[in-house]
């Protein structure tokens, strides 16, 4: 019997259809557009200026705060602009303009080193290279990463969890990934074990990419500490507090951390990036990012620079098919449709999906029939219908009282609607109201 | 039978005087004071409760009208001056005289003007839409186009001009109560001076882009080029962001900003038609006297 967390979830059609192909690197952009909020909380302060030219891996914006992050040059070139750009929202946000120096050699240098096994550092050093290097939180909600290790005395840690789950359909870059970098990554995992002084470490999987399971289980056979562990196929099985539940039966308080019950999460992608930070010294200034789409030509995985736009990777596909209908930031549940093309990819970019006509028609909004589906679904164990019609009604205080300020925004419920109500909008809606209140107190 | 009736009714009869007298001496017991003004000052009120004023509701404006002192920083938008008059009568206080507003829509992007790049399929609120897009079309300031102000006006004073997707403030009946203004995620409605004959003049704008920008995204954006700054005798246009606004207090309607905007963006309501040849005759002027300027 397989792991699995109890209450909720769904399981959409996986369709993975680039699960075989290798990471290829995309050609160096001639422009790169880098913004300087790119992960959860203070966005960073630029210290460059116009005209200044930037080596690769330079810091062009320094953290702003505690909750905040460094970030790096992807390319050596010359600051051409400090320009507004829109983001995948459509609002237009300040970011770092680059034009890339095709001459200079370090621009095509590849993220290929040798194996390095043996960690030199010390436990403070390593703490303060991760919070310097810009590591933040590469599974898509972008924390930076330096805060999650700082432990409170009085929290006692005991077990890592890798998240190497990727629930979302379509996508495959962290699969790839632990394919290709396996060993790399349990060099990770035990510098972070040792970051953090605990000696037991587990790495979820779930249990459609067999081969990754194989790979991490003949890897670490002899090993003692590193755990793999086979998980259910089911969504949102990558959310933080649904992987912990199902790992080790721990359930994290409402307001809670994975810290109050003693556990750190780290994604795949975000453990790559702490092994080339400590052992090869490259801060995060690139990322695996699969483009896919039924309709593409020639969907794959690519190495990435920070602030490439995405009409280069669409390019790098063979272009976008006529029918396209909707151009997605990560994957079809969680994932936001961009506003055009423009938009670069950033820290938490992991996927870019290209949606058809024919898949992307959203059902006309009917009356609930208190089917209770979205109950049956939601993970946290919320009432969805509730909170949707809460938030409607502008009964945000209420809304509060029924704990919708820890909805996770998965989806689900709006995915099982039989009426296409909009629940997901709704509640999504009524919660940065919540939000509002709640600070305002 | 008779039997009956006689004693239900008799029953009821003692039943009701009891009653009475538990209500009486509960009534005489437990009073409670309340200043009669408050019931006077809340009869002169509109009784909208619009809560235009800042308060949940007419009463408890009365409330504060009668309880408090200094009563000039008061005002109920909707009775105007002549509620707060009768106010002042009533209670013999001092309040002040304020000009009456109205409400004016900031932003003329109508289909054909602005054209729409992207497709929005969830639920038709501007509140929501705002937290998830920029809008369907590439201006991210101006109306969304969803009719949040619409449901939020309790007078009945706006809709929605189905050929433009703009909301529409019937003048007449606005009462300048503000709801609008707080239900537009863009801050789009303001509420300006209604002056006589309803005359007004305002930038019909709120792009902040540069002038390129603005103009590609919307054909009649504000770009910021500070003509109307040039024109305009009283100093009322302050250009700021890229953005022209025209301060009502120092405006005095001469109309002179209106046909420099290469853009049209300034609007201009209720005045009566210009005479076409002395129109023509400024324009003819002005495009001279900036021609040299240029060669040079």
């Amino acid at each position: 019997m397989l792991k699995t967390f109890p209450k909720g979830g769904i399981h959409p059609s996986e369709n993975k259809i680039t699960s075989a192909k290798p990471i290829k690197r995309l050609p160096l952009p001639k422009v790169v557009y880098v913004p300087i909020s790119q992960h959860i909380g203070i966005p960073a302060e630029i210290v460059v200026d116009r005209k200044d030219k930037v080596e690769i891996g330079q810091v062009i914006a320094k953290s702003g705060g505690y909750v905040s992050s460094n970030i790096h040059s992807p390319v050596a070139g010359t600051v051409t602009k400090l320009d507004k750009i829109v983001d995948t929202r459509g609002y237009k946000k300040q970011c770092i303009v680059i034009r890339s120096d095709v001459k200079n050699e370090s621009n095509f240098q590849e993220n290929e080193y040798p194996l390095k096994e043996e960690i030199s550092l010390q436990q403070e050093e390593i703490l303060k290279r991760i919070s310097e290097y810009g590591i933040v939180g590469l599974g898509g909600a972008t924390f930076p990463s330096h805060v999650k290790l700082q432990v409170k005395k009085d929290k006692l840690l005991d077990c890592l969890i890798v998240n190497g789950v990727e629930c979302e359909p379509f996508l495959t870059a962290d699969h790839r990934l632990m394919l290709e970098k396996g060993k790399e990554i349990l060099v990770g995992i035990r510098i972070l074990m040792y970051a953090l002084q605990i000696d037991r470490a587990i790495i979820g999987i779930e249990n459609n990419k067999k081969d990754a399971i194989d790979l991490f289980r003949s890897l670490t056979s002899g090993a003692s500490g590193i755990q793999i562990a086979a998980l259910q196929v089911k969504y949102p099985q990558g959310g933080e507090k649904q992987l912990i539940r199902a790992l080790l039966k721990r359930e994290v308080p409402k307001n809670g951390l994975p810290m109050d019950v003693g556990v750190v999460v780290h994604n795949v992608g975000t453990v790559f990036a702490i092994y080339q930070a400590i052992q090869h010294n490259r801060p995060l200034m690139e990322r695996v990012v699969t483009v896919t789409g039924k309709k593409l030509n020639d969907p794959s995985n690519f190495w990435v620079k920070i602030g490439t736009p995405v009409k280069d990777l669409l390019d790098a596909v063979g272009g976008v098919p006529e029918d396209t209908r909707k151009i997605v930031s990560g994957g079809p549940m969680m994932g936001k449709a961009l506003k055009n093309t423009d938009v670069p990819v950033t820290k938490g970019t992991s996927g870019i999906l290209v949606i058809s006509e024919d898949e992307a028609s959203r059902g006309e909004p009917k009356n609930c029939i208190r089917c209770g589906e979205c109950v049956d679904v939601c993970p946290m164990g919320l009432e969805p219908h509730l909170l949707m019609n809460l938030s409607e009604k502008g009964m945000y205080e209420k809304a509060i009282e029924e704990d919708i300020l820890t909805c996770i925004e998965c989806g689900s419920c709006s995915y099982v609607c039989p009426s296409h109500r909009p629940l997901l909008d709704y509640i999504r809606f009524g919660k940065s109201i919540g939000k509002q209140l709640e600070s305002n107190k | 039978m008779t039997e009956s009736i006689l004693n239900s009714a008799i029953l009821l009869t003692l039943l009701g005087i009891v009653s009475a007298l538990i209500l009486y001496v509960v009534s005489k017991k437990f009073y409670v004071y309340e200043n009669p003004l408050i019931s006077e000052v809340e009869d002169l009120l509109p009784a909208a409760n619009c809560a235009g004023c800042g308060f949940p509701g007419c009463r408890s404006f009365a409330e504060k009208l009668v309880n408090t002192d200094d009563i000039s920083d008061l005002f109920c938008p909707v009775g105007g001056n002549e509620v707060m008059k009768l106010v002042s009568d009533a209670l013999g206080k001092e309040v002040a005289e304020k000009d009456p507003t109205v409400a004016v829509v900031r932003c003329q992007g109508s289909c054909d003007v602005r054209p729409k790049t992207t497709e929005y399929q969830g639920p038709r609120s501007c509140a929501i839409s705002a937290l998830i897009y920029s809008g369907e079309t590439d201006c991210q300031y101006g109306c969304l186009g969803d009719g949040d102000c619409v449901v939020a006006c309790k007078f009945d004073a706006m809709y929605m001009d189905e050929t433009t997707g703009l909301p529409v403030v019937i003048t007449d009946k606005c009462t300048s109560c503000g709801m609008c203004v707080d239900a537009c995620p863009r801050d789009i409605i303001e509420m300006r001076p209604k002056h006589k004959r309803d005359l007004k003049i305002f930038v019909g704008c709120l792009n902040e882009e540069k002038g390129g920008i603005a103009k590609r995204a919307c054909s009649v954006a504000c770009i910021g080029c500070s003509k109307c700054l040039d024109v305009c005798p009283k100093e009322a246009i302050v250009i700021e962001n890229n953005l022209a606004y025209i301060d009502p207090a120092y405006c005095t309607l001469c109309r002179k900003c209106v046909p420099v905007c290469p853009t049209h963006s300034i609007i201009e309501t209720n005045f009566p038609p210009r005479k076409e040849k002395k129109a023509e005759a400024k324009a003819t002027a002005k495009v001279e006297s900036i021609k040299p300027q240029n060669d040079a």
